[in-house]
């Protein structure tokens, strides 16, 4: 789940800078003795880093590990639950190792084609072609230069999550479909004395959306893919965006302060602020429900809750349906064996994505699983997602990771009034140079 | 005894120990001078050599390459890391923040602390649980000490609706949002965290200092700011010269506080080096980069903690250290 990969987990946070020389993780499964060759014959124990820390995904994984061990006796699982915010520092030291984990979370993209450098990173193109078609274009997220290096298991999706009780008590009919709706709802909450969009900006990355999704809104898919490909955002389209977000934020939709507001810790941060009737919506993940409802006593929070896609930018290249978003996903290393991409395979079939689904952790990778989704909500996203003729995966993780965190970066001094949307563009620009 | 410590702080200095006339015991007793220090020396030198000056030199290493963290070293960029750095206007000003937050605790948490100190001194009822009080916060982890003051300074939090209630209602600020208020609010939190650590410090430092001084000044007729002026500061000044030390060395590597309540931001308004370091290195995994300014970050601390030594706590340490070294 990006709600826990990225928010900046207070305590957490400073004591994983403190408890890191403490804990070189117990990886000594004896995965790297077996190749891929031999699998099957000899036993093996896949040492399984995920970021299931909590229940109810904690618990799935484990019994997905149990019900594999038992139809395949001779792989065992050693899984390794790591909080979120490791994986940053792990990852890259575990890389470098003689030993690194035989499975790890992997959100794909331009990080995981820094990973790849290492050359650790197990290519499965070839064991996961009978069956990675099912995904749809989901998998092409966790390619690099058109080889699969990892795959999905959950699929998440930005967009607009309302209250519609603050939106009724403004007088506004239904969700906004263009900028222009929106900024005439955004001058009804104000007059209702309601704090009409709270963000997160002390994460950063709350604010890259929106400057993404302008560009998402101003930009072909075919610039917007060609971009990324070669790590540059010279096309005009790009300009255009910031110059819309800037116009946007000249209207002061935000909540005041919303430079210091943590996106999802606490009741002040931005999710808590709409769970709590505080403000009436904020451009995020699908998995935004579930961060509202443990800052929230409301037990019928749910209910008051609904969805819209980014509205249409007038001129705007960029189709209006397309999507930002990304997933998560596992990757395997050189060291482990055959056994390991054919677990995944187990991941990403039907029963295990319906469990997956089960557990509330976002919007199943194999469309097989769709029917398990209950939440009416969720469907109608997944719905909107499976009709989206692209999805772009967040900027942070599709370009390398300096780029991206360039991106974060240079989009939140501009939230905060430092730069001008030429700026956000040399910065990205100029990182990229350099990666 | 004495001899025994001057002789191990010379250790790399033997063969000129062993020189002088002093020095000069009985062979068995030489041999077994040399097996102590070995055992006694030899698991630190080993800690030391390998969790200290080993990665000093690693980070040299990387710092002179451009490194995804990933895969060989192959990119060597020579000191360009280095001038990339000290020509980044972020790191400048994170230099620029530390710099701040080192005079500022000088300036204002050693006066507070030196007068809650000398306040706490005095025979007076409830003194024991005044300084539970000002001591707590010290006792507080840094991460649960941001985690509670983001909490009261959110808009509208406690922060906001003390100063309401009590009539100050126009001083409110958007404390962790304003860019040009930021960086005080986090000294404020500092000063709030770390003064009882001063005021620990000089109360210990006071008890060394002689009743008898005090009684006799008191004879002389000498008032009690007098006594404060002339006796009680000057013998406290070798403790108020460490406590500045470690003051300015936790101002130059301020980080945790920082990183919880800002990240660093918004737009680097509180940006550290500590924090720029975390943010390239492990944010944007440029590790040879992030070398580079931890490389900077050593320097620095290592200079001033040199020059600080030699001019400023070389009076302090004469006779302990500097006897036996020169």
């Amino acid at each position: 789940m990006r709600s826990i990969r990225n928010g900046a987990v207070l305590a957490v946070a400073a004591a994983t800078a403190l408890t890191l020389a403490a804990c070189g993780s117990s990886s000594s499964g004896g995965a790297g003795s077996g190749s891929a060759s031999n699998s099957g014959a000899s036993a093996v124990t896949l040492t399984w880093w995920n970021n299931a820390t909590a229940d109810p995904l904690k618990g799935v994984w484990a019994s997905v590990a149990g019900s594999y061990h038992t139809a395949h006796p001779k792989v065992a699982f050693q899984i390794d639950p790591i909080q979120n915010e490791q994986f940053t520092t792990k990852i890259p030291l575990a890389l470098q190792s003689g030993s690194p984990p035989d499975i790890y979370q992997q959100w794909g993209g331009g990080q995981e084609a820094t990973q790849v450098k290492s050359g650790k990173v197990m290519n499965i193109t070839k064991l996961v072609a009978p069956w990675i078609g099912q995904l749809g274009s989901a998998a092409e997220g966790w390619q690099v230069n058109g080889q699969q290096y990892g795959i999905p298991y959950d699929l998440h999706m930005v967009g607009f999550w309302y209250r519609k009780d603050l939106f009724s008590k403004a007088g506004i009919a239904s969700p906004p479909a263009t900028m222009t709706e929106l900024n005439a709802d955004v001058t009804k909450l104000k007059a209702a004395h309601i704090v009409p969009i709270a963000v997160g900006s002390k994460d950063r990355w709350p604010d890259a959306f929106w400057w993404e999704y302008f560009a998402l809104r101003d930009c072909s898919s075919t610039v917007l893919k060609a971009s990324m490909k070669a790590i540059n955002l010279s096309n005009p389209c790009f300009l255009k965006a910031g110059e819309d977000l800037q116009a946007f934020m000249k209207t002061k939709p935000f909540q005041p302060g919303f430079l210091g507001t943590a996106s999802q810790q606490g009741a002040g941060s931005s999710a808590g602020m709409v769970a709590n009737g505080k403000a009436a919506m904020e451009l995020q993940g699908d998995w935004d429900p579930g961060v509202m409802s443990a800052l929230s006593t409301d037990k019928s929070l749910n209910s008051k809750l609904g969805w819209f896609p980014f509205p249409a930018v007038t001129g705007g290249a960029g189709a209006p349906t397309t999507l930002l978003g990304g997933g998560d996903g596992f990757s395997c290393t050189t060291g482990a064996t055959a056994a390991c991409a054919d677990f995944l395979k187990y991941i990403d079939s039907a029963p295990v994505q319906k469990k997956l689904v089960g557990a509330n952790v976002g919007l199943p990778a194999n469309p097989a699983a769709a029917s398990a989704l209950t939440d009416p909500t969720l469907r109608q996203i997944l719905a909107y997602s499976h009709a989206s003729p692209y999805i772009q995966n967040y900027f942070d993780i599709a370009f390398p990771t300096n780029v991206g965190q360039a991106v974060d970066n240079a989009v939140a001094d501009f939230f905060a009034g430092q730069g001008t949307p030429q700026t956000i563009i040399t910065t990205v620009n100029q990182a990229a140079s350099t990666s | 005894m004495a001899r025994g410590i001057s002789t191990a702080a010379a250790a790399d200095t033997s063969a000129a120990a062993a020189a002088t006339p002093l020095a000069q015991p009985a062979r068995p007793a030489r041999l077994r001078k040399r097996l102590e220090l070995t055992l006694l020396l030899g698991p630190a030198l080993i800690l030391f050599v390998g969790f200290v000056l080993a990665p000093i030199g690693i980070a040299v290493y990387y710092s002179l390459y451009n490194w995804s963290g990933f895969g060989p070293l192959t990119e060597f960029t020579g000191a360009h890391n280095y001038s990339l750095a000290l020509s980044d206007p972020v790191f400048r000003s994170a230099i620029e923040h530390n710099g701040i937050i080192a005079v500022l605790s000088v300036a204002i948490q050693l006066p507070i602390s030196i007068g809650l100190a000398l306040l706490l001194n005095r025979q007076m009822r409830g003194r024991s649980l005044l300084r539970l009080v000002v001591f707590a916060p010290y006792v507080l982890s840094e991460a649960t000490t941001a985690v509670i003051w983001l909490l009261m300074l959110q808009p509208g939090g406690f922060v906001d609706k003390a100063l309401t209630a009590i009539g100050l209602g126009h001083l409110v600020h958007l404390w962790l949002a304003d860019l040009s208020i930021v960086l005080y609010t986090l000294f404020v939190v500092l000063t709030w965290k770390y003064i009882g650590f001063g005021i620990i410090l000089l109360l210990a430092g006071l008890q060394g200092i002689p009743a008898e001084l005090r009684e006799a000044a008191a004879i002389d007729g000498a008032s009690s700011w007098q006594t404060t002026r002339r006796i009680v500061l000057p013998l406290l000044a070798p403790t108020i010269r460490i406590w500045i030390f470690l003051t300015i060395i936790g101002s130059l590597q301020l980080f945790d506080i920082v990183w919880i309540m800002t990240g660093g931001g918004p737009a680097n308004a509180s940006v550290t080096m500590a924090t720029y370091l975390i943010n390239r290195g492990f944010q944007s995994y440029e590790f040879g980069y992030a070398s580079a300014i931890a490389v900077i970050l050593f320097i620095i601390c290592f200079l001033f903690s040199l020059l600080y030594q030699r001019f400023a706590l070389r009076r302090d340490t004469r006779g302990a250290l500097t006897r036996a070294v020169g």
